[in-house]
């Protein structure tokens, strides 16, 4: 018995086991939590996560990190606004955030992958700088949205569902499959898993760091942008600490900080783990500064949990 | 048999900072031949086929592909002109499965972006078999170093080669394996394909190649016909002086048998060894041969406490010790080299005195502050005894040559005055110089009553410096010689799990470096 238990949480599917009894187990017990209506505000609460957590996964399954994301979620959604604003073009003020988010990526992947920066450094300088950017082009302050169609973004619904869900979803199925399905996948992962390995067989290691960086800027930029709309303005402040949910998320769903290693269906239940944990708490009005204490320890648990299953898988490692 | 040239190189030469690693060699290889490429370590065979490969860029010289200059300016370059390299180090993703590392280079040229997974596993399946019967599918990760090895190998069959380079390839290799292999390689010559040998083992040089060549030092030595040669022309030739003048002398017969020193008895950690029994005696130095993967590093890493042990029992000097740490370890005297120097022997941005000092800090330190006067005087005291060429006791270690860093590394040991040292391939990657200083020195060592393990790779190491050797196979002690027993053939034998009587097929091989 303990031993097939035990086999079950620590084999292949363990954290999907876990999840589905945890939401179980939450369903039953908490008042209001299996409704539609909390199921929707529970996963637009998550969006801005589950979209960077994506490419997220990429950076780190290729053995990077990327401390930036927060900032520059911020700054393209200020950019997006502050475009949009000034052209009268909402068109415009995407194309403008999407091309800012980029240029983030690819000059943290330029640095980190061409100048073999460490990646925790250049990110952590590209956080503080591009930060400092959303500020300095709002002067501090939120900037509102004059066109009111900018909010439809978010608002808007599609078979009952927000816009920003489907685009998480729509986002999970196409970085799902470009993990698995592709060529750029595969190579992400093999140059996690032994980077002078990838080199010899022929892979363009440091263009793909820097292809990897760049997909992540531009993929913070879509989560600014509906962010912005969510919270009808740009502000210079949004998205602090993002960087460390994401990146829990993805832990959270098995993808290994030493790289090689990770699953697109591990991310989306990471994150929704992360969204239920926040609102169960809600939910249960436990207080803000208890939540922080159990998110902590949730990750904790995951990474303990992990640990034991890949000691557990590999006896030789 | 027409001679067409398909490979040249030209006057090539490769530095690294100050130390040449190639000096303006030349090399040719004909369609359709196996060429043996033969040197001690260090001989620069390897650094060859990285600049052919794509892997090093050539500091100076040329790289000719049918007459050709060519720019191999990455291993994609490489293997886009058919050149394919079967690594001596196993270069594969752990996470990915057998079917996509073999893939990868392929996979990588195709223009697709898409992923086709059944086509890719049926045809490495194909592949695959003609090797070993393994299952494509599985993840890297979980095979046996000797398959990984046969992986890596069937790598390199993928690709549409016309230079297929073979560094090593049988180092982790049972004997069935390798003869496979040889089978395979007769069939690509057959199909016209150029073939690089490199190989330290001169019965397979001479079952499997047309020409060999030779390096010494970075330089092109020579190239002849393996049918004008025997393998003691060959060794004369890597070796360019008389092999009994680089060991120093062993124990004499009358001080064999001294009293042991460290006894091992039953030791297993339940996976990678088990069932391990072995005395060190005073006075001697006790080899450790075995194929890579074997066990030995494993071994010493259980006798000193850094690889938790499950069974056993390790007596020092009559004593029974109870180690659960490294640290218990060096107290009591037995203490290990790591086969990594760089990784975790030595700290190459320290000083050399903070090094020798670093096992036992506490005896340099009065009232919790370090004496840093004592730690000079410690320092000096054991780099001029065991010869250290610096500039001083405050260098960092990293301004050392190999050697020279090795012998740091062992003054870091001999500072916390140890019983026994346990040595994991103390002079891989040294010149020969330097080499045949750290045996001698490791001879006194031994003479003045340190218990000295020896594990190494080279079996003419293993030869000319120990006493005795103990052959490590798939965890277990497969077997131990002495004397005149101790051949090169006797090690390789026991190591991969052949009997005395079978076997004889193999020319037989003088030395091989």
């Amino acid at each position: 018995m303990t031993t097939s238990l035990k086999k079950l949480l620590l084999g292949e599917q363990g954290l999907l086991v876990i999840f589905a009894a945890a939401f179980v187990v939450v369903s039953l017990t908490v008042p209001n939590f299996l409704t539609e209506r909390n199921m929707l505000g529970l996963l637009q609460s998550v969006v801005t996560i589950g979209v960077v957590a994506c490419t997220m996964m990429f950076c780190l399954a290729s053995r990077d990190f990327d401390l930036s994301v927060g900032s520059t979620v911020a700054f393209s959604g200020m950019v997006a606004v502050m475009a949009s604003n000034a052209t009268g073009s909402i068109v415009l003020g995407l194309l403008a955030a999407l091309a800012c988010g980029a240029i983030v990526g690819l000059a943290n992947g330029i640095v980190i992958a061409r100048f073999r920066i460490n990646a925790l450094i250049t990110t952590l300088a590209t956080m503080q700088i591009v930060r400092g950017f959303a500020l300095i082009a709002s002067d501090g302050r939120a900037v509102g949205i004059n066109d009111p169609a900018f909010y439809q973004l978010s608002l808007s619904k599609f078979l009952t569902v927000p816009t920003p869900i489907w685009v998480m979803g729509l986002f999970f199925v196409v970085f799902g499959f470009l993990l698995n399905r592709t060529v750029f996948g595969k190579n992400t992962l093999a140059i996690g898993g032994n980077p002078e390995a990838s080199r010899l067989a022929g892979v363009d290691v440091v263009r793909m760091r820097i292809w990897i960086f760049a997909l992540q800027g531009l993929v913070c930029a879509v989560a600014g942008v509906l962010l912005a709309s969510r919270i009808t303005s740009g502000q210079p402040n949004a998205a602090t600490g993002l960087e460390l949910s994401v990146i829990s998320a993805c832990v959270l769903g098995g993808v290994s900080l030493a790289g090689g290693r990770a699953t697109m269906t591990g991310v989306v239940v990471g994150v929704l783990i992360m969204g239920i944990a926040e609102n169960v708490m809600n939910l249960l009005n436990i207080q803000a500064f208890y939540q922080y204490v159990v998110r902590g320890l949730i990750l904790l648990i995951a990474v303990l949990l992990d640990n034991m299953r890949s000691v557990a898988g590999r006896p030789r490692a | 048999m027409t001679t067409e040239t398909v490979l040249e190189i030209r006057n090539v030469s490769k530095h690294f900072g100050a130390v040449n690693a190639l000096t303006a060699v030349n090399f040719r290889l004909e369609r359709g031949e196996v060429h043996a490429l033969c040197g001690e370590n260090g001989a620069g065979k390897s650094t060859l086929m990285n600049v052919i490969a794509g892997v090093l860029p050539p500091s100076e010289g040329e790289v000719l592909i049918e007459g050709a200059p060519v720019k191999i300016a990455s291993p994609a370059v490489a293997q886009s002109l058919g050149i394919g390299l079967v690594h001596q180090e196993i270069a594969l993703c752990p996470d990915a499965t057998i079917a996509e590392n073999m893939f990868m280079a392929a996979t990588n040229r195709r223009r697709s972006a898409l992923m086709n997974y059944a086509q890719l596993e049926r045809d490495a399946q194909a592949v695959m078999n003609r090797l070993a019967p393994i299952d494509v599918s599985q993840k890297v990760g979980d095979l046996p170093i000797s398959s990984q090895q046969l992986v890596e190998i069937a790598k390199a069959l993928t690709l549409d080669c016309r230079v297929l380079i073979f560094d090593e390839p049988t180092a982790a290799l049972t004997e069935t394996e390798a003869q496979v292999l040889f089978g395979i390689i007769r069939d690509l010559k057959a199909r016209g394909i150029s073939i690089i040998y490199i190989s330290h083992r001169m019965a397979e040089v001479f079952s499997l190649c047309d020409r060999v060549t030779v390096f010494r030092d970075g330089r092109y030595v020579a190239t002849e016909e393996i049918a004008d040669v025997t393998p003691d022309d060959v060794v004369r030739l890597m070796v360019g002086r008389e092999i009994s003048q680089l060991y120093p002398d062993k124990q004499h017969s009358s001080e064999r048998l001294g009293e042991p020193i460290l006894s091992v008895r039953g030791l297993g950690d339940g996976a990678r060894f088990r069932d391990v029994s072995f005395e060190l005696r005073h006075g001697e130095i006790l080899g450790v041969g075995g194929l890579i993967g074997s066990g030995r590093t494993e071994i010493a890493e259980g006798v000193c406490a850094l690889r938790p042990v499950t069974q056993g029992e390790i007596r020092l000097h009559d004593k029974v010790l109870r180690l659960r740490r490294y640290s218990d370890a060096a107290k009591a005297g037995v203490v290990y080299l790591s086969e990594d120097r760089k990784g975790s022997g030595v700290f190459l941005d320290l000083s050399i005195a903070q090094n020798i000092a670093a096992l036992d800090l506490k005896a340099l330190t009065s009232l919790g502050l370090l004496n840093s006067r004592k730690e000079r005087v410690l320092a000096e005291d054991l780099t001029r005894r065991l010869g250290v060429r610096m500039g001083g006791v405050d260098m960092p270690v990293s301004s050392l040559s190999g050697g020279n860093q090795q012998k740091v590394a062992i003054a870091k040991q001999l500072a916390v005055d140890p019983k026994v040292i346990l040595m994991d391939e103390p002079t891989r990657g040294i010149d020969v110089g330097a080499k045949s200083e750290i045996h001698r020195l490791l001879r006194e060592l031994a003479r003045a009553g340190i218990g000295i393990l020896v594990i190494s790779s080279e079996l003419p190491e293993l030869i000319g410096l120990c006493d005795r050797v103990l052959v490590v196979r798939e965890g277990r002690i497969a077997g131990e010689v002495s004397g005149d027993e101790m051949t090169e053939e006797a090690i390789m034998r026991l190591a991969s799990g052949i009997g005395p009587a079978n076997g004889t097929n193999l020319k037989a091989s003088g030395h091989a470096a």
